[in-house]
């Protein structure tokens, strides 16, 4: 019997911009190195795939202890008064901050980075009980999404895989 | 660190068999290596490829990454994939005798 290649499933669950990076970077860094690899979007990670909301990710200041206004140019780890980010238009101001210093890292946007992803022979799942609660269909979805799977099917298609939550 | 003799030229690899020196480098050494990483003959669009890997390593010092490879040499994600099969990344980066890539995309 051939040698199985290696597979890695990850689970896509966070909508906000700073939690939608991290599985495209490891799919994409997994797809490079040769390993089969699918994206599973569910609850808040649907966004990603929304064709409505892809490019309008953001990151809320409010009860993100790590984030610090170093990244703003303030010596030290002074952290944003958590009333502070109630302010309309904070969420709007650090999703800015974050869309600007990931340009200059030259990270390519979250809808960019699924084409990548697509082209590179990655395949893209939606989680069909999130579809149902949010009352989407197969067209509200970017292209590349493959399909529409229950939760068995998943638990199917990832046998052999190595599973990656986030 | 060792010394590897390849497409008939001794030269020094590292543990990943990665060429240390990129000046050692030699288009039957490039053959050679893309043998062995299941790409059994190099074409024009293969070519097009390394040679822009080892000029953008040489102006920057580094090993392009796959988006790096993308966005300047103009060659879209499908046929990188497709010229380079079973994941490019580390394979274009060896068989143009450069280091493998420092960056994440």
């Amino acid at each position: 019997m051939a040698e199985q290649n290696r597979k890695m499933a990850f689970i896509c669950s966070k909508g906000n911009l700073d939690m939608a990076y991290p599985g495209l970077f490891m799919g994409w860094a997994a797809l490079g190195n040769g390993i089969d690899v699918m994206l599973f979007f569910t609850y808040w990670g649907m966004d990603m795939i929304n064709k409505a909301r892809v490019d309008h990710l953001e990151i809320p200041p409010v009860a993100n202890a790590s984030m610090k206004m170093n990244m703003m140019g303030v010596p030290g780890y002074l952290g944003i008064p958590q009333i502070m980010g109630i302010i309309p238009g904070m969420t709007a101001f650090a999703s800015w901050l974050m869309k600007k210093k990931m340009k200059g890292l030259q990270v390519p946007t979250i809808r960019e980075y699924l084409q990548m992803i697509v082209d590179g022979g990655g395949k893209l799942y939606a989680c069909k009980n999130t579809v149902d609660m949010f009352g989407l269909k197969k067209e509200d979805f970017i292209d590349g999404v493959v399909d529409i799977v229950t939760v068995g099917d998943f638990i199917d298609m990832t046998e052999g895989a190595q599973i990656i939550f986030i | 660190m060792a010394n590897r003799t390849i497409g008939g030229k001794t030269v020094e690899v590292n543990e990943e068999g990665f060429l240390t020196n990129p000046g050692q480098w030699t288009k039957e050494i490039a053959e050679e290596l893309a043998r062995e990483d299941g790409v059994p003959a190099l074409a024009e669009a293969h070519w097009k490829v390394i040679e822009f890997c080892r000029q953008d390593a040489q102006a920057s010092g580094k090993s392009p990454t796959l988006r790096r490879i993308t966005t300047a040499a103009g060659v879209s994600t499908k046929d990188l994939f497709a010229l380079f099969p079973k994941g490019p990344a580390k394979k274009v980066a060896r068989i143009s005798g450069l280091g493998k890539p420092e960056g994440c995309v």
